[in-house]
């Protein structure tokens, strides 16, 4: 560990809003717009966090904890995530079950959260998004094993500190076919096209927007920066697998990451501007190919 | 220390006694006093488990292995008890358990209606004795009267509300399904006895060569009670109908008395075949998925519970499955992880189950229906109960910081251990990590389900409306309950080190040192800091926004409806349709039965639609079987015809024939 593993959480909660207003820019630029400011995020964060609140009636204090507990998760699983060579804060044989399991945490009090609103909008999209998480959580472990199984260690940063060239020369297959894998997994996690729109605040299509309709102020808050900083962890997991070669030097190595971050983001850009939305019933086939790809992967490595 | 193991033992059946007697006391004065006949009963089952917990917990820390034999006039029987490691940490979540679900039935049950309480007591109380008895004992005579009485006991708490709707049948699969398990086992403890010469645990030989076979013998023997699909029909049936203190204890302790036979088989067996372990790890993935989209289909609170009791057999068989096959190809750490999650397991689901169906009694008591459509909006009716049942949710869930995630994480341990490993074993190892993870995130759907549509939102009958929170007695045991599923997630370290002793008895002392290393290594970090750390960060953040709130406005109105002016209750999210893209899904195993009748015609009239979800092993499998059965036992009608003559005949022919044979021998 070093001061470049330290620095990553904080940077990746100070910067995570960072990734938003890239995306909405490329987005833009591939519409011919001028599209937001890059710092909109901010701005809008800056002003739910200095109003007032309003809350439904049917609401109990569950409501009120789902953004809260998700946040929390996501903040905790900042300790546990390598960004490319820079280990995480904290690192330990089976590390990434835990971060496994913190999104599924963040996940069970959104929906329920949702659900607390008695809102059949929000309903909807509970039960999809429980529906989309059975595909996506077994998807992301088998990627992780594939992971594992290639750098015969159990812990997170071990596996991505030993992806160096040379290892991408050999294993080329299996790591393109988990990064195939787990770009979808970003995709669909967060919510971004082809599986849901994040445009789309009142249609029936709609999953995480419509599980957060009730939430302002504060609250709201909370959720859009979580969702920043979910943008953040499972885009470290695909740039992660892209080493741009060893360079030796902690903080050289953190740039490096951030840089790939934002190339990601870019490319989400891309991806929305050029592809529409999936059919819902569609979304879980998509899921399991996803799957599929991580599944062949780690059968690579059974010889 | 073997004065003190006897000691201790002693308590132990001290404990065992005094639940006997204050279940009979309690019968005695409920003809004169209900609250005498109350007091009794629950005052009994209380200190005697407090007794035995204290004993257990204390040999469990201290190592304790001594075995007794008292003079028992029974042929081939002797009174031996023993207490080792696998007994003692069987013993705690039993008297733990045991003794919650007591306090908990006192407000239950109230009111009498005029019924002998002691009609409940006798049979509770004498449940938790033969529990404990069976495991203590050490004679396969002795065992088999213990785990008789165990099923006899459990049936009358079973068919406690007689009158109600179903129970009696539910009661008769329970029963049916008790005795086809015994006679597995029958089977097994014959078999290990001859070999050995006498019915002591210490004398049992496993003939050369037949340990697959004596090890299939438990498994379905011992299977049938622990839920292993498909020996698990009579679970869906028995849990719903008993009352709720009875299906905490059933669910939460009494089944794993079939793990924990299971587990004893292995350690008399000494070793078995690699295949027994494949087997294992097989049902156990089979009986994780199977129980939790069942779980997920149904309608009816306690069902969907006793289908998630399926789910979490199947999860410790999956660690125990992994166990045998560390065991098996040599591989100590997978075994001690592996062996390690599925104990840790027994006990937190011990923990989370029991709080759970003791908060469905809670609800059960205040709404009067088991329907989750029929409910909504409870917490702020029950807003104790559903703090508790919204712990027990996240637990179950296997979710951090509560203790469910410390278990799944030791099996996934093991199965990521494996998977590092050779190709067969990492095969095994990697259809572990996929049911774990498939099981996992359909769990969070059943649970957020059960949660959500059962205590938020709004009321969806007027007897969901009217609901109430559960009294003292109830509601204590549940907090207990839920600050137990949440010490046991930060502590779970120190519970893994006291795991320790029991762990190595299963799989030599190969795995004890590689289990030292794997566990001390992977676990007080996670789960104690970390866990801690992130309620630090929840309090931090409620602190936040409780900072950035001051001052400001807060307002109430209604949820936003997209500006519909009528909403109602009906027109909220239900559990079937929450359910219903993972049900479809699965429709091929679950197999709905539907009826509609569908809209027609310009200007529609009535629609209806029902769905039911039965269950496929019953209406497949053992239906069938039994079926056949019947009509194959059917064609021996003529042999009865009630003439006594005919039965002297009878008779008298067997006893020549017997003559004969003996003469010819």
């Amino acid at each position: 560990m070093n001061a470049a593993s330290i620095l990553h959480p904080v940077l990746a909660v100070a910067l995570a809003p960072l990734l938003p207003g890239v995306i909405n820019r490329t987005k833009a630029f591939f519409a011919g717009r001028r599209g937001p400011p890059l710092l909109q995020a901010y701005f809008d964060l800056w002003k739910l966090f200095r109003k007032g609140a309003t809350y439904s009636r049917t609401t109990t204090w569950i409501f009120r904890a789902g953004p809260i507990v998700n946040f929390a998760c996501l903040l905790a699983a900042l300790m546990v995530l390598p960004l490319g060579r820079v280990p995480a804060p904290l690192a330990f044989a089976g590390d990434f079950i835990l971060l496994a399991y913190l999104l599924g945490l963040g996940r069970f009090f959104t929906v329920v959260a949702a659900l607390d609103t008695g809102s059949s909008f929000e309903g909807m999209g509970a039960s999809r998004e429980v529906q989309f998480a059975t595909f996506a959580e077994p998807a992301l472990l088998v990627g992780l094993a594939a992971l594992a199984r290639q750098a015969q260690d159990l812990s997170l940063s071990a596996m991505y500190a030993g992806l160096s060239a040379a290892v991408w020369s050999q294993a080329l297959p299996l790591l393109a076919l988990v990064a195939a894998g787990f770009f979808v997994l970003y995709l669909s996690e967060n919510c971004r096209m082809p599986v849901d729109d994040p445009n789309t605040h009142l249609e029936l299509t709609m999953v995480h927007e419509v599980m957060v309709l009730d939430h302002g102020g504060v609250d709201f808050g909370f959720v859009q920066w979580a969702a920043a900083v979910k943008l953040w962890v499972l885009g470290a997991l695909v740039v992660g697998l892209f080493p741009p070669g060893a360079t030796g030097r902690p903080l050289a190595d953190l740039a490096a990451g951030l840089a790939g971050l934002l190339v990601l983001a870019i490319a989400t850009g891309a991806v929305e501007s050029c592809l529409a939305r999936v059919r819902l019933l569609r979304v879980p086939q998509l899921l399991v190919g996803a799957g599929v790809l991580c599944a062949l992967g780690l059968l690579l490595t059974f010889r | 220390m073997p004065a003190q193991g006897s000691m201790l033992l002693f308590v132990l059946l001290g404990a065992v006694g005094l639940l006997g007697a204050s279940g009979a006391a309690s019968v005695f004065a409920g003809g004169r006093s209900e609250r005498w006949s109350v007091r009794l009963g629950v005052g009994g089952a209380v200190a005697a488990c407090l007794a035995g917990l204290g004993a257990a917990a204390l040999a469990l820390v201290l190592r304790a292995d001594a075995v007794r034999t008292f003079a028992w006039n029974l042929p081939y029987g002797s009174f031996a008890v023993g207490l080792d490691p696998l007994t003692a940490f069987f013993l705690v979540p039993t008297f733990l358990l045991s003794g919650l679900a007591a306090i908990y039935a006192v407000g239950y049950f109230r009111p009498w209606h005029g019924r002998n309480p002691g009609r409940f007591w006798l049979f509770y109380n004498a449940l938790v004795a033969s529990m404990a008895l069976v495991l203590l004992a050490r004679n396969g005579v002795l065992f088999l009267v213990a785990w008789e009485a165990m099923a006899l006991t459990s049936f009358f708490l079973v068919i406690h509300d007689d009158a109600a709707d179903g129970v009696r049948e539910a009661g008769w699969t329970y029963l049916v399904a008790s005795h086809v398990g015994m006679a597995f086992l029958l089977a097994l403890f014959f078999l290990l006895g001859r070999a050995g010469g006498s019915q002591d645990f210490a004398a049992f030989a496993a003939p050369a060569g037949s340990a697959g076979g004596l090890f299939l013998l438990a498994l379905v023997g011992f299977g049938t009670k622990a839920g292993l699909v498909p020996f698990h029909v009579w679970l869906p049936e028995a849990h719903p109908a008993a009352p709720s203190p009875v299906s905490a204890v059933m669910s939460g302790v009494m089944i794993k008395t079939g793990i924990y036979g299971i587990l004893r088989t292995l350690a008399l067996l000494g070793g078995v075949p690699a295949w027994c372990a494949w087997l294992v790890l097989g049902l156990g993935a089979v009986s994780g998925l199977y129980g939790v989209l069942y779980a997920l289909a149904q309608r009816d609170l306690k069902r969907l519970l006793a289908y998630s009791s399926v789910e979490n057999i199947g999860i410790v068989a999956l660690g125990v499955g992994l166990g045998m096959l560390g065991v098996c190809h040599g591989l100590p750490a997978v075994a001690a992880l592996g062996f390690a999650g599925g104990l840790l397991h027994v006990l937190n689901h011990a923990a989370f189950k029991g709080l759970l169906f003791l908060g469905a009694g809670a609800v059960v008591h205040a709404t009067g229906t088991r329907d989750v459509e029929r409910l909504g909006g409870l917490l702020k009716r029950l807003p104790w109960t559903g703090a508790a049942f919204l712990a027990g949710a996240v637990a179950i869930c296997g979710l951090p910081p509560f203790n469910g995630f410390a278990g799944e994480f030791l099996i996934y341990g093991g199965a990521f251990k494996a998977l590092l490993g050779s190709d067969s074993v990492g095969l095994g190892g990697l259809a572990a990590v996929i049911a774990l993870a498939l099981i996992g995130g359909l769990a969070v759907a059943c649970f957020a389900r059960a949660f959500g549509i059962v205590f938020l939102g709004e009321p969806r009958t007027a007897d969901a409306e009217q609901g109430h929170e559960a009294g003292a007695a109830m509601r204590g045991p549940m907090i207990a309950l839920a600050a137990i599923c949440l010490a046991l997630g930060l502590g779970a370290g120190a519970a893994v080190r006291i795991l320790e002793p029991a762990v190595t008895m299963l799989t030599g002392p190969a795995g004890a040192s590689a289990g030292e290393a794997s566990m001390t290594w992977l676990f007080p970090i996670t789960c104690a800091a970390l866990a801690s750390a992130l309620l630090a960060v929840v309090g931090a953040l409620v602190g936040l926004r409780r900072r950035l709130l001051a001052g400001r406005p807060v307002r109430e109105t209604v949820t936003w409806d997209c500006g519909y002016a009528a909403p109602t209750a009906r027109m909220q999210y239900t559990a079937t349709g929450f359910a219903q893209p993972l049900t479809q899904g699965a429709e091929v195993l679950l197999q709905p039965h539907v009826e509609s009748r569908l809209p027609a015609g310009i200007f529609p009239a009535a629609a209806a639609f029902r769905s039911a979800t039965g269950d496929v092993a019953r209406h497949r499998l053992f239906d069938p079987l039994f079926r056949g059965t019947a009509n194959l036992l059917g064609r021996l009608r003529w042999l009865q015809q009630g003439r006594v003559h005919r039965y002297v005949l009878y008779v008298v022919a067997s006893l020549v024939a017997l003559l004969g044979w003996a003469l010819v021998r």
